[in-house]
């Protein structure tokens, strides 16, 4: 297939760490960061790669620009393998890690981007014709000017987003874009990356603590833990994956013991009248809602449907407790 | 060419992130001042006990502590340049961001550092040495080949000062931390440059070893170039030496850095 952008056939990478065990003994231990990992990305697609602190997304992001050689397996991006060509591939693609910058923290906005001209040789008049869509499109156009150590969280985030597109590289990896940005920055990126996605069909790659990014901006979610893939499909899938649950939430008239649900509903809050009970999110609420007001002095009644952030630390959850298949 | 244009960016961009910083730069070139003053009395005190000490006269003793004052910032003798910055970016991991860049990552840091050094020569050095020579009898050549001479040791010696702190900072790579390299950075580079004194002083073999050093190609090699002490093309060919045998040493650790090591930071 000639639309696969991304490529991954069993990639790992293991580290080698030396723990000190005492005076002057020091002992090797394998650590499979990444443990035979594979998926593709077509072109254009827009993709969330989520998991745990620790689980391996980093160091993927780091495989695929090519500054870490992978163990094993193989590994592709634009037919280009990354750690060998990694010069060649760094003209293709856009990096932004949101914990860190590519501009000059010293110097105005627009000197880097001076800089990023020259480093991707990019043609005059197409750098031009980029900076002022990108100016425009991320609302740059009165901080070009100033130094970037004077720029706010968020106004420095849509500067290296800016960088990083400027060469019109074909595939975006973003590893936590809005991290650390308010509310309003944050729709922001995310209305910025919808249309970029859109308009240009940029693939993009983004690794995220934060499900509503997900959510709203991703159709196929990938989520690692352990260094393993655990589940890539639709989003709304994960919710059968994770065994999600929804929450009923009943006002009783009064203080009573909780409620005696019919297994495999159960309660799992008690706060004076009000009590809370779990109920997996395939099952119908009716049938509950109708044995709980025929049996107790029901006043009043809602359904929560389970969060994806819920449903994902659930995920994590049962599979630390599993050993890893 | 493309590639020349990029690192001529880049030196630029050196040069105009330390001018960025206006206070610091007049407090450096007060404090340079200062130490001058104290090590050309201490000096004058030192040749009127041992005249031609070193084969240098008194003006000649003179220059050269002007001479250190003005190169001392230029040169990061005693660090702070851009190895302070790279060990740093090691250190949290940001050196990522320079490892995905289509560049070459020597040249890169090379190309600041010697836009920083152009600039701490102009804003910081200079003032320091001009005040030298207008209050002091200083031994400084007329001819313009002589300060031409002194211009291309001045580039070598920025080249070799990079060349030896680019291989420090690498060594955080493994280190996790640039605290303890840091520390050795600034002892030998104020003993081995002849900040404290000239080289050409230190006696028996402790002078030859010191004077074959590549810290020597830092301050003692340009002052004796600045003074006619010395053949220019030798002192060059010592330089370039130096500078041709580090930073090939830099490229054979860096190459082995980025592959081996892990890059630090989630």
């Amino acid at each position: 297939m000639d639309d696969v952008f991304i490529e991954l056939d069993g990639v790992e990478k293991v580290f080698d760490v030396r723990r000190k065990t005492g005076f002057l003994k020091r002992e090797r231990r394998r650590v499979r960061a990444v443990d035979s990992i594979s998926f593709t990305v077509a072109r254009g697609e827009m993709v969330g790669y989520i998991g745990p602190n620790g689980a391996g997304k980093s160091t993927t992001i780091k495989m695929l620009t090519g500054i870490l050689t992978p163990s094993g397996g193989r590994l592709r991006v634009a037919g280009i393998d990354p750690s060998r060509e990694r010069t060649r591939l760094a003209h293709r693609i856009g990096v932004v890690f949101g914990q860190r910058t590519t501009l000059w923290w010293d110097l105005p906005l627009i000197d880097s981007y001076k800089l990023m001209h020259r480093m991707y040789r990019i043609p005059d008049a197409r750098y031009r014709e980029n900076l002022s869509r990108l100016t425009e499109l991320l609302d740059l156009g009165d901080l070009l000017d100033v130094p970037v150590r004077q720029l706010s969280l968020g106004q420095r985030m849509r500067g290296d987003i800016a960088a990083a597109l400027l060469h019109d590289p074909e595939v975006l990896y973003l590893d936590e874009p809005t991290i650390g940005l308010d509310v309003i920055s944050k729709t922001r990126v995310r209305d910025f990356l919808r249309q970029l996605n859109a308009e240009r069909a940029t693939t993009v790659l983004l690794t995220t603590h934060d499900l509503q990014d997900i959510e709203q901006l991703c159709s196929r979610v990938m989520v690692i833990d352990h260094g393993r893939l655990v589940y890539d499909g639709a989003l709304d899938g994960l919710h059968e994956a994770g065994e999600s649950e929804r929450t009923l939430v009943v006002d009783l008239e009064r203080e009573l013991p909780p409620i005696e649900a019919p297994p495999p509903a159960r309660v799992v809050r008690v706060e004076g009248a009000r009590q809370w009970l779990a109920f997996p999110a395939s099952a119908s609420a009716s049938e509950l809602v109708s044995r709980i007001a025929a049996e107790y002095p029901l006043v009043d009644l809602s359904v929560r449907e389970p969060d994806i952030e819920a449903v994902i630390a659930k995920m994590y959850e049962d599979r630390a407790g599993r050993p890893v298949t | 060419m493309g590639s020349a244009r990029l690192y001529l960016s880049v030196a630029v961009g050196g040069f105009r992130r330390y001018a960025s910083y206006r206070a610091a730069t007049a407090a450096g070139v007060f404090t340079n001042t200062v130490f001058g003053l104290i090590l050309v009395y201490t000096y004058l005190a030192l040749w009127d006990e041992r005249p031609g000490l070193g084969g240098y006269d008194q003006a000649q003793a003179v220059t050269y502590v002007w001479l250190g004052q003005c190169l001392y910032a230029t040169l990061a003798i005693q660090g702070g340049g851009a190895e302070k910055e790279l060990m740093e970016r090691i250190r949290t991991g940001e050196v990522a961001v320079d490892l995905y860049r289509p560049v070459d990552l020597q040249l890169w840091w090379l190309a600041g550092d010697v836009g920083r050094a152009a600039f701490q020569l102009l804003g910081r050095g200079l003032v320091p040495f001009l005040f030298g020579s207008l209050f002091f009898t200083m031994a400084l050549p007329t001819e313009a080949a002589a300060w031409l001479a002194f211009a291309v040791t001045l580039v070598l010696a920025a080249v070799v000062s990079f060349a030896i702190r680019y291989l420090a900072a690498l060594c955080v790579f493994w280190l996790m931390d640039g605290m303890g390299i840091g520390q050795v950075l600034m002892i030998t580079g104020v003993f081995f440059s002849g900040m404290v004194l000239p080289l050409n002083v230190f006696p028996g073999t402790l002078g030859e070893v010191v004077r074959v050093l590549p810290w020597a190609a830092q301050i003692q090699v340009p002052a004796d170039v600045l003074m006619g002490e010395t053949d220019p093309s030798a002192a060059f060919a010592f330089q370039a030496a130096w500078a041709v045998a580090l930073l090939a040493a830099g490229r054979l650790l860096q190459s082995v850095a980025t592959r081996r090591v892990v890059v630090q930071g989630g």
